[in-house]
């Protein structure tokens, strides 16, 4: 049985590693640096880190605090953030990023996702899917940190795979930061409907919920609120599973 | 086992971000040194020779840092332990596809090929990038003490065919059997990245620094 791959999920605010609820409301955790060099003790075999500001600002990535985050980051990393430009995607990999995250760029013009993936190769480009519901309750997804409607959710997944991204990084923002677990349905819809690997995210409040995502299709789990709170009061903890947790949840036929 | 901090030569050629490793071998108790001269290669005693991206691109920077000539006083006249990293491994052997007519190193009786689809049991990916288990093929100080099945992540394109099979020193899967590493005498030289495989990274470069 494949190792299930379990991500820590870290969003950047100003430089501060922040939580949402629900894509709002982003709270205090810490210093990303200290983050990452637990993380890095904890042995997380991948990172996330998301700059959950850049595309609103209309700024491009952070190059100085992402070197930095770089040197101190013993394991591979996958940024997102303002990532609006082939040349942008040039200078994250010479920092040493070992992958991309677009979102709202691939959006806003489709063309640039597929251009990223040709240029760069499907296993460097992650496509990022915000998915919310709208008023009628279906599925969409969102750009823009969740502020603007793009489309129809499974629609978009598809498109991001049938152009060459080598995975999706798939957000349910009703469930980010609540701890109610993964929306099963919808990581079920997607990881059926394309046959890229699929990251559930948003959501998880415990490993069980993870264990479920993964035997619902999912390829890998990324959580937020799981690895940087502990216990009800939510104080900031940085944890990861160890060897015999993550076992216990590869998925079982 | 040695315990006082020893000085790490790193070759700086304008192949990638160095920072990983340099805290890597911090984190270790040790000193780096980043090496963009002849002159600072000549002082080496313990050398690392890392590097992400084009074969081609690698050598020529090499070569027009003047290079070439040092690390090769280095390695095959002083004996000094090398260790390759990923570009760094791919440019101690003879040639590399990717580099066209340009010849590598040649440390190593190695020729780099790009990866083989229709040679794959099953459909693969190129690059190859991810967490893969390695297994040794002959004892290695570089391995000691890092239990049966070490994981290091991988990001390549392009993988050794070896002209001595007993330079072989740990192989992977990605559709087929690769070279993951390879040894011979002071030349050691890795096709995964020890600086983004946290705790078998950390072994695999205490192992190097200690007592290669």
């Amino acid at each position: 049985m494949a190792r299930p791959r379990i991500i820590p999920a870290l969003l950047v605010k100003d430089g501060a590693l922040v939580k949402t609820v629900r894509f709002r409301n982003p709270s205090y955790v810490g210093d990303p640096m200290n983050a990452v060099k637990i993380f890095n003790e904890k042995q997380a075999d991948e990172l996330v880190v998301l700059d959950i500001t850049a595309t609103l600002q209309g700024r491009p990535p952070d190059f100085d605090f992402l070197s930095q985050l770089t040197s101190e980051c013993f394991m591979p990393l996958c940024y997102g953030g303002g990532v609006g430009s082939l040349k942008v995607i040039e200078d994250l990999l010479a920092l040493g990023i070992e992958k991309v995250s677009i979102n709202s760029a691939a959006c806003d013009r489709p063309d640039f996702l597929a251009s990223a993936c040709r240029e760069f190769g499907s296993s460097t480009i992650v496509a990022s899917i915000d998915v919310g519901r709208d008023f009628w309750g279906r599925l969409k997804s969102y750009s823009r940190g969740g502020r603007k409607a793009a489309g129809p959710a499974l629609e978009a997944a598809q498109r991001a795979a049938d152009v060459g991204a080598g995975e999706l990084l798939l957000t349910s923002i009703e469930r980010d930061g609540t701890g109610r677990g993964y929306d099963l349905d919808l990581v079920g819809a997607v990881a059926t409907a394309v046959p890229v690997p699929v990251i559930a995210c948003g959501g998880a409040g415990s490993l069980e919920h993870c264990r479920q995502a993964l035997q619902r299709g999912a390829s890998a789990v990324a959580a937020g609120s799981l690895f940087v709170y502990y216990g009800p009061n939510r104080a900031v903890l940085i944890n990861y599973p160890d060897e015999q947790q993550i076992a216990a949840l590869a998925p079982r036929p | 086992m040695s315990t006082s901090p020893v000085e790490v030569a790193i070759a700086s050629y304008g192949m990638g971000n160095l920072g990983s490793i340099v805290n890597m071998i911090r984190k270790l108790g040790h000193r780096s040194r980043l090496c963009t001269t002849p002159g600072e290669i000549a002082e080496a005693t313990k050398l690392i020779l890392p590097g992400v991206g084009h074969f081609g691109r690698g050598m020529e920077n090499l070569q027009r840092a003047g290079l070439v000539p040092a690390l090769n006083q280095k390695v095959l006249g002083e004996k000094v332990p090398v260790l390759g990293i990923c570009l760094g491994m791919q440019l101690m052997a003879q040639s590399s596809e990717e580099g066209g007519d340009i010849r590598g190193l040649g440390w190593i009786d190695a020729a780099f090929v790009r990866f083989r689809p229709e040679r794959a049991a099953h459909r693969i990916a190129v690059p190859h990038m991810g967490w893969n288990d390695i297994t040794l093929r002959k004892p290695s100080r570089l391995f000691e003490g890092s239990g049966p099945n070490p994981r290091f992540y991988f990001v390549h394109s392009y993988h050794a065919e070896c002209g001595s099979p007993e330079d072989v020193l740990a192989e992977t899967e990605h559709g087929y059997r690769i070279v993951a590493a390879y040894e011979r005498d002071n030349v050691f030289g890795v096709q995964f990245h020890p600086e983004k495989s946290h705790r078998f990274g950390l072994a695999l470069m205490k192992n190097f620094i200690e007592s290669c």
